[in-house]
């Protein structure tokens, strides 16, 4: 903590100098607007500001929102007041100027915002290079694609907009087919009180009229893996564009994309610019086109994500060929345990469309006694058709 | 500008050890009037921070569960409806008009309190405990985001109710589902980890103080390797401190003395069979040994 920012003579003050640091964060992918900037002051009159290590807690309990902006605001802390990351520009912001510091970073950062990274190197391919290496831990490789595909080519925004419908109305038949579920195990349930009195005062305290109320219905939650290993690569552009459109028909969507590696594209993919959104899909997805792990993905994501967002009322939507460069044992066990949580697995394969498919791959055949639904799907229109397919499971 | 640490310390005294970040964000949260978000894994000691903030506080701690299909009902206020029956029928006889009746039934004495109302009806500002938000809808994520903005609550037929003091809310996540960008911007943020060994031998001594240091650092080190072990429910302090208790309970002086008391007190840091199966009584020797 020895190094300090000197900032400029004409150093405009605290206010100022706070502001940079909110545009800083705000650059980086945090979500932060006029009323934490306030807070964020306030906050420093609260806590010694000349201790770096009182005011990085302050205002990382006002400027973090979740989990991950935790880990990465460290970083960005030291970046703009200790002059430990980057020094590419000197940040001395005027309350006027903030609008430039923001413009002019804004590029830049937004591209590295994907990765979660702070300090990375400004080149042309500086961006994509850094993540590779800010995401490429989560499963070790050997058989990763450095060759990165631009997935613009692969999925266009109108394809988007065509597979919106699509997702919207599989969402709707899932969701359907849960409400009448309920409904029919609900008959008669809940008396609404409150009305009834009401209506009772009209007949001297008789409740003649019973007043119902029902709970409303829960939809449920679709969670979707997609395999864009180099034998998928055919088949993900369709999917990749339905996983778009159903994040923008259902907020609770998730969404995973795996090869060798598991990643999630929920963020990128509920960008409210489509381009940006396939942007930092990109980013995400360098290895795309390599071979595949599936049994390894699949238990990563049983033992974490899975954890905090699947229970009974999800959807477990896997796009996968099932040929898997590890070992097959493991998709069948990450399975078994992913359905110990309550969820239905549905598995879309690009291949049973073909006549005298066989589900011969190692790994199909050991995930196929976990699943609930086992269907082809290639292209858009045989995810319209599996429509009333998930209406029944 | 230390009151932070003044506030750690009364924490402390209330048997709660926090973190400097911990301890900072809940102190931020107090002096600039804003709920804190707590996230982190069950068992971390979210919950139990609220109440040692309470009892330092020497204020009152007023817990609001949160669960799927909770309604403003459950967590705002209800009318009194079986008083309401029978004073519609007193009234009938007595011959009260209907509409004085309706007036005088839908009045603060038919009303009943419900966490959110009763905690800004407190003379002193009371510590409001939002337990599992993540577990209740959206919809209530939105009604609570109403009510701790303005913290007032209206009620159809009485109007408006003003809060008299602003409670201290915290509001607790497991992570089950993303809260909204509009509720994390409205709260201070603080993740909460499972302890670190140091931390971890404070809260013993603090929760336990019957428990000797030497044995203490042994079951800390011991539940701190489990916890590294691949398990279904990895134990919290809480099962932390039952562990401790068992073990001291069970007159165990040395921790790798016994295997198999030490695999019965097993029982209380393991949870499900998986785990048990995961961890046999050799296993936990080894780690038992290692710790020791």
């Amino acid at each position: 903590m020895s190094r300090v920012t000197r900032f400029a003579a004409r150093d405009p003050g605290i206010a100022a100098r706070l502001t940079g640091f909110l545009a800083h964060l705000r650059g980086h992918g945090f979500a932060l607007g006029i009323g934490e900037a306030e807070t964020a002051l306030r906050a420093l009159e609260h806590v010694r500001v000349a201790d770096p290590d009182m005011t990085r807690r302050a205002l990382r309990a006002v400027c973090a929102g979740r989990a991950e902006d935790v880990g990465r605001f460290d970083a960005l802390f030291d970046a703009f007041w200790l002059n430990a990351g980057r020094v590419r520009e000197r940040v001395t912001p005027s309350a006027r100027a903030d609008k430039t510091t923001r413009s002019t970073r804004e590029d830049a950062t937004a591209r590295s915002s994907a990765t979660g990274r702070a300090d990375s190197p400004e080149g042309e391919d500086g961006a994509g290079d850094t993540a590779a290496e800010g995401t490429g831990k989560l499963i070790a490789s050997g058989l990763r694609n450095l060759m990165k595909k631009d997935l613009r080519d692969v999925v266009s925004p109108a394809d988007v907009a065509q597979a919106e419908i699509v997702a919207r109305q599989l969402g709707q038949a899932l969701r359907d087919r849960r409400s009448r579920r309920r409904r029919a195990a609900r008959k008669g349930a809940g008396i609404d009180f409150r009305r009834t009195i009401r209506r009772s005062l009209a007949s001297g305290g008789e409740p003649l009229a019973l007043a119902r109320r029902t709970r409303p219905d829960r939809p449920v939650k679709i969670t979707a893996l997609a395999d864009v290993s180099g034998s998928m690569t055919l088949y993900a552009r369709p999917f990749l564009a339905f996983l778009s459109g159903l994040m923008r028909a259902d907020g609770d969507t998730d969404a995973y994309l795996f090869h060798t590696r598991l990643v999630r594209i929920t963020d990128a993919l509920r960008d409210p610019d489509p381009l940006r959104a396939l942007n930092r899909l990109t980013l995400l997805s360098d290895g795309f086109g390599g071979g595949s792990k599936i049994g390894e993905a699949l238990d990563l994501f049983a033992r974490t994500h899975a954890r905090r967002s699947v229970d009974g009322r999800t959807v477990v939507l896997i796009l996968s060929d099932g040929y898997d460069s590890a070992d097959p044992e493991l998709i069948g066990a990450a399975l078994a345990r992913l359905r110990k949580r309550g969820c239905r697995i549905v598995w879309l394969n690009p291949l049973k469309g073909w006549d005298g498919y066989a589900p011969v791959a190692r790994g199909m055949a050991a995930a196929l006694p976990h699943l609930d639904l086992f269907a082809p799907a290639g292209t858009l229109a045989d995810l319209a058709a599996l429509e009333p397919e998930l209406a029944r499971i | 500008m230390d009151e932070w640490k003044t506030l750690q310390d009364e924490l402390a005294r209330e048997g709660y050890v926090a973190s400097p970040d911990l301890a900072m964000a809940l102190h931020l949260a107090i002096a600039l009037g804003r709920p804190l978000l707590l996230e982190g894994a069950a068992g971390v000691g979210k919950t139990e921070i609220a109440r040692a903030l309470a009892q330092a506080r020497d204020t009152r701690l007023i817990r609001l569960q949160c669960y799927e299909g909770l309604d403003a009902a459950q967590a705002i206020y209800e009318w009194n409806y079986q008083k309401q029956l029978l004073s519609i029928r007193a009234a009938a006889e007595d011959g009260e008009g209907a509409r004085a009746a309706e007036a005088r039934i839908f009045s603060e004495e038919f009303l009943l309190e419900r966490p959110l109302l009763a905690a800004i009806r407190q003379k002193v500002a009371p510590v409001l405990l939002i337990d599992e938000i993540d577990r209740a809808d959206e919809e209530f994520e939105a009604y609570l985001l109403e009510v701790l903005s303005d913290f007032a609550i209206t009620v159809p037929e009485l109007g408006t109710i003003e809060a008299v003091t602003r409670p201290h809310v915290i509001l607790t996540s497991n992570g089950t589902r993303d809260l909204s960008d509009a509720l994390r911007r409205r709260c201070l943020y603080a993740h909460v980890d499972y302890p670190d060994r140091e931390t971890e031998l404070a809260i013993l001594r603090a929760r336990a103080p019957q428990v000797e240091a030497r044995l203490g650092e042994q079951i800390v080190g011991f539940v701190q390797a489990v916890r590294k072990e691949d398990l279904e429910k990895v134990p919290g302090v809480a099962e932390m401190l039952d562990f401790a208790a068992a073990i001291a309970g069970l007159g165990v002086a040395d921790l790798a003395d016994d295997p198999a008391v030490l695999h019965v007190a097993l029982a209380t840091l393991l949870k499900t069979q998986g785990d048990r199966a995961a961890l046999p009584p050799e296993v936990a020797a080894r780690l038992a040994g290692k710790a020791a």
